[in-house]
């Protein structure tokens, strides 16, 4: 589904990714639509993370390229790059006894130099990402004291302070118990609603994933993009069978009337299981 | 909201961030410097009292205590200031890089690689003092090419990176001894005193080539300070927030095994001021981002003071300050390990 001919702020075209010589995917292309809240999912290693890392230069794509702005991403210089799109990896670590303000603060290092080290614009962003993300009590609290769920959003103010447009998030609910998953959830729905951010976030969870997103991109193994869209244009048990592998009925969730994956009784999906990859 | 101060200027351009603590903490440490300082400058043999040391360095000294202060003991000192300064950044920088606390250059065997490039040039090449020095540094940063080399895989990451260290560093040593059965007895005698760091013989040539090489390089790595407390999240984090990473730690690696081989060059392996130094500080500072101002204040004093405590405890004796750095550093490494694998955070 493509919505007009209108170029995105972020794309990638013939994208082969690789880890050393094992390719992830091939001949990959995707485009995030402006101020959509996409979601990418897919089985395990099916390259959902590595187009991320791709998207966000973390990783240099074999061939093709990403592009940013109309772009190629490499073009940009760094900090540039840091103004325009900001990422939460799945491996951050917060330096050991840093303060939840300290370490806020420190998504404000595109913005800054040497010289320029905190400025009052930083203190007001840095304002606005705590209280956007119900951290701003937390500030003087150290991280390591901190639970799950508000260490997430501790991270997410950081990436916030970064007042970036795009916003990249690799699994950003793993780890979190589902009310807490749902608050990270909700707080991206709102950053994509109210305030107008592209959000592109890698997620596990199918139903999740169906209620919250606007765009889906839904990848299978072997790295190629199985289809596209809204979710109730995209989402089919045929296409959940195809993909993962499992036997399901998509009925309509009760509260959103989003698609809601139901998976077969185990009986009914050991008649139809595909052998273990 | 974010810790300590910030100081601004009148218009916007400029504002830097100041943590009180770590200020505090590295004045007092520059204070007690001084103070250790002027007692290596005005004890000894022949005393001269602290009026009369400030005379001869501000230039109005008579000329036999011109000689004593600034002659005898003056390069003995600031040798060892620098010494431990440059040691003790170079600390900081690799156990930040690596994220590690054991990954300071004495661990990761680029002293021993300097000791090996030193004994290759006294024991087989046979050359003087400033070839020493010379065979000193390419061995160090000889070793640290390898290390980094060896543990480089998709990007260096600290644990691979210490371990391949340790082991290089074990190789070396082996190595070192070897070379020492190969010496004919003088050359031996000289290996062996050079293999334990000294400030006994140091001259004004040591003491400025250290004070250059910190001269340069600190600022260097200074100016990357922002960047390596990112790296510290790790690449992604940093990557992502905007930092070369590749420039800020070839910049930093590179002030760092330097710092680390032109220290050794000058005085021979001076154990553990490296390890210790930054580690202490930051506990001191409890700074969440490598304090390398209080990292290097604390190795100057560390260092200053152990050779003090050589020369006045053991004199008439010529003992190599190596044995007081090695005899801290051993009990506070205990104690590091201990504590660490109680998982408690000091």
């Amino acid at each position: 589904m493509r919505e007009g001919t209108s170029v995105s702020r972020l794309h990638a075209h013939d994208l082969t990714l690789a880890y050393d010589e094992r390719a992830v995917a091939v001949d990959l292309a995707v485009r995030i639509p402006d101020r959509s809240f996409t979601v990418v999912i897919g089985p395990n290693a099916c390259g959902k993370s590595t187009l991320l890392k791709a998207l966000a230069r973390m990783l240099k794509p074999q061939q093709g390229a990403v592009y940013l702005d109309g772009a190629i991403i490499d073009t940009y210089r760094s900090k540039e790059v840091a103004r325009r799109l900001g990422l939460l990896p799945q491996s951050a670590v917060a330096p050991g006894g840093i303060t939840v303000g300290d370490l806020v603060a420190r998504g404000r290092y595109p913005h800054q130099s040497l010289v320029r080290q905190w400025s009052s614009a930083d203190e007001a962003v840095v304002a606005d990402a705590m209280r956007l993300t119900g951290v701003a009590d937390l500030a003087d609290r150290m991280v390591d004291e901190l639970s799950g769920g508000q260490r997430q959003r501790v991270w997410l103010a950081m990436v916030l302070a970064q007042q970036t447009p795009i916003l990249l998030l690799d699994e950003p609910t793993t780890f979190l118990d589902i009310a807490h998953q749902l608050e990270v959830l909700d707080l991206c729905a709102d950053l994509h609603t109210d305030r107008d951010h592209t959000v592109v976030a890698v997620l596990h969870d199918l139903n999740h994933a169906c209620r919250y997103a606007s765009h889906l991109i839904v990848m299978r193994p072997g790295g190629q993009i199985a289809a596209e869209g809204a979710p109730a244009d995209v989402i089919t048990a045929d296409l959940v069978e195809d993909v993962f592998g499992l036997p399901c009925r998509v009925m309509d969730d009760p509260e959103t009337a989003a698609p809601m994956i139901v998976p077969a009784r185990r009986k009914a999906r050991a008649a139809t299981a595909v052998p273990a990859r | 909201m974010i810790t300590g101060g910030v100081l601004r200027s009148r218009r916007p351009e400029v504002s830097l961030r100041l943590d009180h603590r770590a200020f505090t903490v590295t004045a007092v440490l520059v204070t007690l410097l001084a103070a250790g300082c002027v007692v290596a400058l005005s004890t000894g043999e022949y005393p001269v009292p602290a009026a009369e040391v400030l005379a001869a360095l501000v230039g109005n000294g008579s000329p036999g205590m011109d000689f004593i202060v600034l002659e005898l003991r003056l390069p003995r000192v600031l040798t060892a200031v620098l010494t431990g300064a440059a040691l003790a950044i170079s600390g900081a920088l690799m156990q930040s890089l690596t994220r590690n606390p054991l990954g300071s250059p004495d661990v990761v065997g680029f002293t021993n690689g300097s000791a090996t490039g030193a004994l290759v040039v006294i024991i087989v090449l046979d050359g003087g003092m400033t070839d020493i020095a010379l065979g000193a540094l390419v061995g160090g940063v000889a070793t640290a090419v390898v290390v980094y080399l060896l543990a480089l895989r998709r990007g260096v990451e600290g644990f691979r990176f210490i371990l391949v260290g340790i082991g290089v560093s074990a190789m070396l040593l082996a190595m070192n001894s070897y070379l020492i059965t190969r010496a004919a007895w003088q050359e031996g005698i000289e290996a062996q005193a050079w293999l334990i760091g000294t400030l006994n013989d140091v001259s004004w040539e040591h003491a400025t080539v250290v004070g250059l090489t910190v001269a340069v390089l600190v600022p260097a790595a200074l100016s990357q300070h922002r960047e390596l407390a990112l790296l510290e999240m790790g690449d992604a984090v940093a990557i992502a927030l905007g930092v070369r990473v590749e420039r800020a730690r070839v910049v930093l690696i590179g002030a760092s095994v330097t710092l680390a081989a032109v220290a050794t060059a000058a005085t021979g392996p001076i154990a553990f001021v490296a390890l210790a130094a930054p580690q202490l500080a930051r506990r001191l500072t409890r700074a969440t981002s490598p304090g390398m101002m209080s990292s290097a204040a604390m190795g100057a004093l560390l260092l200053t003071a152990s050779d003090l405590a050589v020369q006045r405890v053991f004199a008439p004796a010529l003992l190599p300050v190596g044995v007081a750095t090695g005899s801290i550093g051993g009990l506070y490494l205990i104690w590091l390990l201990a504590t660490q694998w109680r998982g408690e955070r000091p």
